[in-house]
């Protein structure tokens, strides 16, 4: 009993986690394969050795800039969720950028993209931003709305102006653009696997929105507004200023993670299927998902974000060994979620049980110290 | 562009429009519903997804499309089981949960169509109703009376829910519940007890547009709705919270995507400038919020805020 | 709660971490064994959706001299397939199979740093001048023309509903315009430039029909959207890529060019076996065999398949013009 006592704010989230890998487990029987065999794949795929631990952080990049900049929105009271099309959005303009710089040297093109693609994704997300702040649009519509207009607008720019000019040679018409000059890709750190500088910018950024946070009057006012909607006023921010920072800054990390994804890919070159999220692989979301279990602080949404690559990394792997689809890992991911969610409510209830018991045995040990001393 | 402004095209892309607004219209109707007691579900994709792999199967397995439209509903239902249990009981951040309800519906419907069915095969869609009379009203009939069932029971449902948000009792609780919480309680209203009728009817309704959408589509395929339960969402900030608004937005998506499909089998669009037109519903949408933009006034006040006496 | 969330992750970054070290190290199998090789496959849609993927699937699946097959399916992400195709010249795959246009980018790259693998890349003419790669097309405007003559003689208005305009379903698609107008019938067809929309494709399908169409086809994995409305209306669809008669009722599906991307690949799987990888393009068409055209479920008239066998024979003897430009 003591044990739980002192342990519930742990055990209560752990033991939601593990109902959800159980439903899981149960499936992947139902579905006729191992799930230890599955479970062991997917954590191999993920984290066994070296490379696939790699894989891991690269997967992770774009879900923890994504996640960074929603830990400031949030805490804001911003809800962006406009994170894909803000991503779409500094790829792109990355993109535009270094084609029509090619013969620079890598010191100089890399930091230069970096900045067009933060450039890109803030300017996407300073429009729902200004449509919020002084036209009241609400900013879950016209998030989603842009989302939709980014992906056609990166669907035409790949068709047509952007588009490989060898694509057009050989007439197979890919939507892709030319190869991007050697000096722009992202340096390889370690060899033989495909860890790259984007994972190292990836952290620089959650250092640094850790820092905006704690370090900076601005990022307190943040931190206020997160804790009590009404201590903007009182904090001396005008909303209005408030919400356009959230938004920018945000679509800003977005916009970084698109720089990244192109520069750090193996195709290194901005390329799509023609539908929706054949670019971002969904980070947009995942990064909402990551910011919120790494409880919107920018430092822990890094081992959060690495979960949740691993979980999707090993996801491939787990397929490709026992056969069930990695549509399952999605799913689970979002039990995982829901069961989380839920969780925190449970645990502060059993908080409060304590409390109160804990003050009744005080008041009755009081009581009876007075009778006796009486 | 001659071609497209001939009368029988014209009526023809108007009938698209009306069709294809039906799931929209449909998951849109059942977050305003939700929305107006003041909960948010931005999982309704996932639902839908879900709706829709149920209700093909359904159709797939025993050829009753009207099973497969039950069926669909009754996913719904146990969708918003869940949302409601999450939502109302653990108070889950409205937010993260409808999230995490997308992801759910996204990945096993996907699953259990890999799983289950494994190959696309085509079932049978609905068969048109001409309303007698009214159908043969000259093109206005075309457009309008010569649909699927689901089709009216959609656009039935506009005036049906607001008479029942404005003129019932149950919707004077919704509407309370929606605003005030705290002083709907204290006349004796059971808050959780409105929020979870508005939240199953939701979903329900959710369910419902996905098991429409697939039918009608005559298959399924991974992400089938490609978004649409996030612009029903987006639709019910459109209309205003209003059944009336939220038909006008859904109208506006079908038939703008009925045009701009029009207009590339005409040949008036082609390649890559297809894509742009493809954005349009969406660029059209923010602007007319900003033009109209007194929307955030409207917004139910509880929206996304659980409720515990003694708050 | 933020604090314990915290803590949870740390413990489950670090379970996670020990449970994985302590693993299975499941060592990587090289080399091919005396049964024959080891292919791996990489594809953007599902192995059956009855077009593009499964072509591949069922193609590989007819060849000898082969030990093992592994298929990674629905990795429409390129950045993702780039990953798969790695990952499997890493477990010492013999060949790997990039099945899909979209993927030459990375494969070009990843080819360069696995210079002891094969790869084949497909729908394709472009090798890369590496000696390791393959690259192989079809000629599908010739089943395409064949198609559309007999198209032609059983209905008068044709819709097309095509992808994107590019590799195999460009090709089909002008074959079966050229086909069908030779044929007599008049021709629409639009791209609705994506592979997967499978509503924009039964929307396309849907406003032919309120044109007038009484034939309908296209090509790849969107199809099966338009095949629904072919069903519905009571029309004939003829298909590509794959035998695609299960998709619908009987007597929906007339016909089906289907791709026996086997004729192609044996030789190619031959060669490795024997050591040399690649640096050559195939093509299945008409003349070997590659391209089938197989009927669906309903009694086909003699006259019909007379037509297809005569036509057939006029394009093998390049007798008449399958291609546009």
């Amino acid at each position: 009993m003591i044990f739980l006592r002192k342990f519930h704010g742990l055990l209560i989230p752990l033991g939601a986690v593990i109902s959800a890998l159980a439903i899981g487990a149960l499936i992947i029987a139902i579905l006729g394969a191992n799930p230890f065999e599955g479970y062991l794949k997917l954590l191999e795929g993920a984290f066994g050795d070296g490379d696939a631990l790699a894989d891991t952080a690269v997967r992770a990049m774009p879900i923890l800039l994504v996640g960074v900049g929603i830990c400031i929105a949030f805490r804001a009271q911003v809800i962006n969720i406009g994170g894909e099309g803000q991503i779409v959005s500094g790829a792109l303009l990355s993109t535009v950028v270094a084609l029509n710089l090619p013969d620079l040297p890598a010191i100089i093109i890399i930091p230069i993209v970096v900045i067009a693609g933060i450039v890109g994704g803030g300017i996407w997300g300073a429009i729902p931003g200004a449509l919020k702040a002084y036209m009241g649009v609400n900013e879950i519509l016209s998030t989603i709305m842009l989302n939709i207009v980014a992906i056609q607008i990166m669907n035409y720019l790949l068709r047509a102006p952007l588009i490989d000019p060898v694509e057009i040679e050989r007439g197979t018409r890919i939507p892709q653009t030319e190869r991007l000059s050697e000096s722009s890709d992202l340096p390889i750190l370690i060899d033989g696997t495909r860890f790259h500088l984007g994972v190292i910018i990836a952290l620089v950024a959650a250092i640094i929105g850790w820092l905006f946070l704690w370090r900076t009057t601005l990022g307190f006012k943040v931190r206020a507004v997160g804790h009590n909607a009404n201590a903007a006023n009182y904090a001396g921010m005008p909303v209005k200023k408030m919400t356009m920072l959230a938004m920018t800054y945000s679509g800003a990390m977005c916009g970084l993670a698109g720089t990244v994804l192109v520069f750090g890919s193996q195709s290194h070159r901005l390329i799509t299927d023609g539908s929706s999220l054949g670019f971002t692989g969904s980070a947009g979301f995942n990064g909402i998902v990551a910011a919120l279990f790494g409880g919107l602080h920018p430092l822990w949404t890094i081992p959060s974000s690495f979960l949740f690559g691993g979980l999707l990394v090993g996801a491939n792997a787990m397929q490709r060994a026992i056969q069930i689809p990695s549509s399952l890992v999605v799913g689970l991911n979002g039990l995982v979620v829901i069961f989380v969610v839920c969780s925190t409510n449970i645990r502060e209830r059993i908080q409060r049980m304590i409390t109160i018991s804990e003050e009744t045995t005080q008041s009755d040990t009081f009581t009876r110290t007075r009778a006796t001393n009486g | 562009m001659g071609e497209f402004f001939t009368i029988s095209v014209l009526i023809a892309t108007f009938a698209s429009g009306v069709r294809l607004a039906t799931p929209y219209l449909l998951a849109a109707l059942g977050e305003t519903l939700g929305q107006r007691s003041g909960v948010l579900n931005l999982g309704v994709d996932g639902v839908m997804l879900m709706g829709a792999f149920f209700g093909y199967w359904t159709v797939l397995e025993t050829g009753s499309r009207l099973l497969g439209v039950l069926i669909g509903i009754l996913v719904g239902l146990l969708m918003g089981v869940i949302y409601a249990i999450a939502t109302l009981v653990f108070k889950a951040d409205q937010g993260i949960s409808g999230i995490g309800i997308f992801l759910f519906g996204l990945g096993f419907s996907e699953l259990l169509f890999l799983e289950q069915v494994g190959t696309p095969r085509s079932i049978p869609s609905f068969e048109k109703l001409k309303i007698p009379l009214l159908g043969d009203i000259p093109k206005v009939g075309e457009i309008l009376f010569n649909h699927t069932l689901i089709v009216y029971i959609a656009i039935a449902l506009v005036p049906l829910l607001t008479w029942l948000i404005n003129s019932t009792t149950f919707g004077l609780n919704v509407r309370s519940v929606g605003e005030t919480p705290s002083a709907a309680d204290s006349l004796g209203v059971n808050v959780n007890k409105i929020r979870t009728m508005t939240i199953l009817a939701g979903n329900a309704m959710a369910g419902l547009a996905g098991a429409a959408l697939t039918i009608q589509l005559g298959t399924f395929q991974n992400n089938i709705t490609n978004g649409i339960g996030f612009i029903a969402v987006a639709l019910v900030y459109f209309g205003g919270w209003k059944p009336g608004g939220v038909l006008a937005g859904s109208l506006l998506y079908g038939l703008l995507t009925a045009i701009i499909t029009k207009w590339k089998t005409l040949g008036i669009v082609s390649g890559a400038t297809a894509s742009l037109t493809t954005m349009a519903p969406a660029v059209l949408t923010v602007i007319a919020l900003a033009v109209i933009a007194r929307r955030s006034t409207t917004t139910p006040t509880a929206l996304t805020i659980p409720f515990s006496r003694g708050d | 709660m933020k604090k314990n969330i915290r803590i949870l992750l740390a413990l489950l970054s670090v379970f996670a971490l020990i449970v994985s070290a302590c693993g299975d190290d499941d060592s990587d199998s090289s080399g091919s064994s005396d049964d024959g090789i080891r292919i791996a496959i990489v594809a953007p849609s599902a192995e059956n959706d009855l077009a593009f993927s499964q072509s591949i699937v069922d193609g590989v699946g007819r060849l000898t001299g082969v030990s093992e097959v592994a298929i990674t399916p629905g990795t429409f992400i390129v950045e993702e397939a780039a990953t798969a195709i790695r990952d499997y010249a890493e477990d010492g795959y013999d060949l790997v199979i990039a099945h899909g246009s979209q993927y030459g980018g990375p494969l070009q790259e990843i080819a360069a740093d696995f210079p002891d693998t094969a790869f084949a890349w497909g729908t394709a003419v472009d090798t890369f001048g590496l000696p390791n790669v393959s690259a192989y097309t079809a000629a599908s405007n010739e089943g395409g023309f064949v198609l559309g003559q007999l198209a032609a003689s059983i209905g008068s208005n044709v819709g097309i509903v095509g992808p994107i305009a590019v590799g195999d379903a460009k090709l089909y698609v002008d074959g079966f315009q050229l086909g069908a107008e030779a044929g007599g019938a008049s021709v629409n067809v639009t791209y609705i430039e994506s592979f997967s929309d499978v509503a924009l494709a039964s929307e396309t399908a849907a406003a032919f029909v309120e044109n007038g169409a009484d034939i309908l086809t296209g090509t790849a994995q969107m199809t099966v959207g338009a095949i629904g409305v072919a069903e519905q209306e009571g029309i004939l669809w003829f298909g590509t890529q794959s035998n695609q008669t299960s998709a619908a009722a009987d007597g929906v599906v007339a016909a089906s060019q289907v791709y026996h991307w086997e004729v192609a690949l044996q030789s190619l799987v031959n060669d490795i076996s024997s050591g040399q990888l690649g640096g050559n393009t195939y093509e299945i068409n008409l003349s070997n065999g590659g391209l089938v055209i197989e009927w669906g479920n309903w009694d086909v008239p003699n006259n019909l398949s007379d037509l297809v066998d005569s036509v057939s024979q006029s394009v093998i003897n390049s007798e008449v013009t399958t291609t546009v430009g």
